[in-house]
């Protein structure tokens, strides 16, 4: 029985860690790469590495849990959960280095505090209250952070991509040897932004490494009925570029599949594209109901397949860490997010003020008076109603 | 003191000198777009730029309309200044996502953390026989979008000083050039670089018992217009070229309408949810009182724009002096 929704079984997908995540797999014998993308001689993360991917893929998973209550409760709006996938956003999140760029999508955020965002903004991008740094205009789960090279993204799927290649071909024409790692989910395979940005990327050999988070599903369309190509890794082939499928739930794959391609971005080799195949185990957002659509029994196998408890074995099975040191790390990083929770909450809306501002550099003869009028209205009939509406997607 | 030389050009050698002038003066300046390179674009905006500054400054790109201002984008928020040419105005729209959702709003949404200073340079407008896909005036849609600045020269003195404007701007700029003035007339340009400022509009003809607004291929006839009114009756008519659309100059667009009670407004564009719908209800709602007649538009129809009916499409000199004469009678 086949509970991959995407392709057909029997893919060949690159892989380093066994299923149980006890042991590692010698390389594969054969080329799987597409389009002169080597697998033969993968590099494997460093023990220290290992330990930092499982504290981002922690983090996030105690982050999204923590969200996903509060969204129960009322408390934050909107979440969108990245349980399930966990391997492959901190495996290739693991690879760019401080001076590289992340172009994210829905899910990707915990990448920014992978890379030094501090938590206590994440979350306040949750609340978008005062302290969010994009001053409560955008969604919750829409994060930046300039400090660590991490712009948000907007909610129109594969826009974000071909800003990736002009940041990239930003640094190519500074001579700089720096890198964009660009996001997206299977979906916006199918977007004119995807298609845009690898075919641009590909003629101007922009230092950039697309990486397709494939978790099978975009809100309620299987990747099925997403594209017929035989794997998102395939498409690499159509635009001249290398690629790769590869197992998203095997951290150790997913690292050295992007830290190879970003080497060769690196080399001034160009682009590649690498696909990550996983799972979404939760709904779209905290608005959706999987069950419509989906088999409980596709689930129940991917629950079985959980990458932070595969990537636990791999760690405990090579003595890189005690069981009792992941147990510590993971009930700090509890406590941290919950008193982060406790701290945001308590911060209030951006004032009225930071309404036109930011629209332009500074704010035109029309917004002055435009936001004049919105306070004289406060002081004179008090503050606007709340409205009651709730995000239905 | 030295005098500072002029040459005579056409408006569209002007928006060729001043990308030179902004190239040679910051290495961050880059052009891209279709043909922009070797070619030098298919009007020659872009002639003898890649031969200057070389292939990494001024680029051909893939025929995407979506990936060049999405590049140019990424390319701003990282520290470069992209001039994008979208061939014509006419085929921005597979772009508009990135424009209107993208480079419009990436200030606002990062709360000043990324920034877009980018230009968006496009021939627009009729009178070229091109018919509905190269004639189109889409101003409404954009200055519609918070966050971006529509700017529209009129003659290639302007066009030189308010492309510097618009390069050195900190905000992603719309510059759309009237191809039908492009090479209509030649005027004398400075050689060295200046800045007409941004949100500033200029007076063409000055008046007081009637205004024109107007902008692009317009002006020279709404000009020609005012020229004839005042031949035929003695009409003192002030005409006004807004040159920046967004941010409007408002306060002298509303001055000009209390200093004249009489008002006409000209574009190309369609009439409904046009740029003359913004001059008459800023005249309805800050100075009605000063209004003699009702507003006039004189505009494209609402229609796509045709091909061989281009001449009856597009506002001529004959329409213009019918508008005036019609609000000074009223």
């Amino acid at each position: 029985m086949s509970y991959r929704v995407a392709f057909p079984d029997g893919l060949d997908v690159f892989r380093l860690l066994s299923d149980d995540g006890n042991q590692t797999l010698s390389p594969p014998q054969k080329e799987l790469g597409i389009e002169g993308f080597s697998t033969l001689n993968p590099p494997l993360p460093p023990p220290e590495e290992c330990l930092a991917i499982w504290r981002a893929m922690t983090t996030t998973r105690i982050m999204d849990d923590r969200m996903m209550k509060l969204q129960r409760q009322g408390r934050v709006a909107f979440v969108g959960t990245s349980t399930g996938q966990e391997a492959a956003i901190h495996g290739s999140g693991a690879v760019p280095g401080q001076d590289d760029w992340v172009f994210s999508a829905l899910r990707e955020g915990g990448v920014a505090i992978q890379r030094g965002m501090p938590i206590d903004e994440y979350i306040s991008h949750m609340f978008g209250n005062a302290n969010d740094t994009a001053k409560g205009r955008q969604m919750p789960n829409h994060f930046q952070c300039k400090d660590v090279n991490f712009p948000s993204w907007g909610s129109v799927l594969g826009t974000q991509l071909p800003h990736a290649v002009g940041a990239a071909l930003a640094m190519k024409q500074r001579g700089e040897d720096n890198i964009c790692l660009a996001y997206t989910g299977d979906g916006a395979t199918s977007s004119c932004g995807f298609h845009s940005a690898v075919n641009f990327a590909a003629v101007t050999k922009a230092p950039v490494v697309f990486c397709i988070i494939d978790n099978g599903w975009a809100i309620s369309v299987p990747s099925a009925n997403q594209t017929k190509s035989r794997s998102y890794a395939t498409k690499a082939k159509a635009y001249g570029l290398p690629g790769l499928d590869v197992d998203g739930n095997d951290p150790l794959a997913c690292w050295s599949a992007v830290k190879m391609a970003a080497d060769r971005a690196r080399r001034g080799e160009g682009p590649s594209l690498i696909a990550l195949r996983t799972y979404r185990m939760g709904g779209h957002s905290s608005s959706d109901d999987p069950s419509r659509y989906r088999q409980d029994a596709e689930v129940a196998h991917w629950a079985g397949r959980d990458p932070v408890s595969r990537f636990e074995q791999y760690i405990y099975a090579g003595d890189i860490a005690a069981k009792a040191e992941l147990q510590c790390y993971r009930e700090t990083r509890e406590e941290e997010i919950l008193q982060g929770v406790a701290r945001a909450e308590k911060v209030g809306a951006p004032s009225l003020e930071t309404l036109v501002t930011d629209v332009f550099a500074d704010p035109p003869r029309h917004l002055r008076k435009q936001v004049v009028e919105a306070l004289k209205l406060v002081a004179e009939k008090g503050e606007a109603e709340a409205i009651a509406g709730k995000f239905p997607l | 003191m030295t005098t500072a030389t002029k040459t005579k050009m056409t408006l569209v050698q002007a928006v060729n000198d001043s990308l030179k002038c902004a190239m040679r003066a910051d290495d961050s300046v880059l052009v891209l777009g279709e043909d922009v390179g070797p070619k030098g674009g298919v009007f020659l905006a872009t002639d003898g730029l890649t031969a200057e500054f070389g292939e990494e400054r001024c680029f051909d790109t893939p025929l995407s309309e979506d990936g060049i201002i999405g590049v140019g984008i990424g390319m701003a928020m990282n520290g470069m200044k992209p001039v994008c040419e979208i061939q014509f105005q006419d085929f921005i729209f597979p772009a508009f996502d990135q424009i209107v959702s993208e480079a419009a709003k990436m200030r606002y949404r990062s709360g000043g953390q990324y920034t877009v200073p980018m230009v968006i340079r496009t021939p627009y407008g009729g009178g070229i026989r091109g018919g509905l896909y190269h004639s189109q005036s889409g101003e409404a849609y954009f200055c519609h979008t918070p966050g971006l600045k529509v700017v529209v020269p009129s003659n290639p003195y302007d066009a030189k000083g308010l492309l510097a404007a618009a390069i050195a701007d900190p905000d992603p700029v719309l510059f759309l050039e009237p191809k039908a003035l492009y090479r209509s007339s030649k005027m004398e340009v400075p050689d060295e670089e200046y800045i007409i400022p941004l949100s500033k509009v200029a007076t063409v003809i000055d008046g007081d018992e009637l205004v024109v607004f107007c902008y692009g291929a317009m002006v020279p006839v709404c000009t020609k217009a005012a020229e004839r009114v005042k031949e035929s009756r003695g009409a003192s008519i002030r005409v006004v070229d807004l040159r920046t659309l967004m941010p409007l100059d408002e306060e002298a667009v509303l001055d000009a309408i209390r200093e004249c009670g009489r008002v006409v407004t000209v574009h190309e564009a369609p009439r409904f949810c046009g740029f003359g719908a913004e001059i008459s209800a800023l005249a309805a709602e800050h100075a009605i009182e000063y209004l003699e007649a009702p507003v006039k538009r004189v505009t494209g129809f609402d229609t796509p724009f045709p091909n061989t009916l281009e001449h009856y499409y597009m506002p001529d000199t004959r329409r213009v002096v019918d508008a005036i004469e019609e609000a000074l009678d009223f």
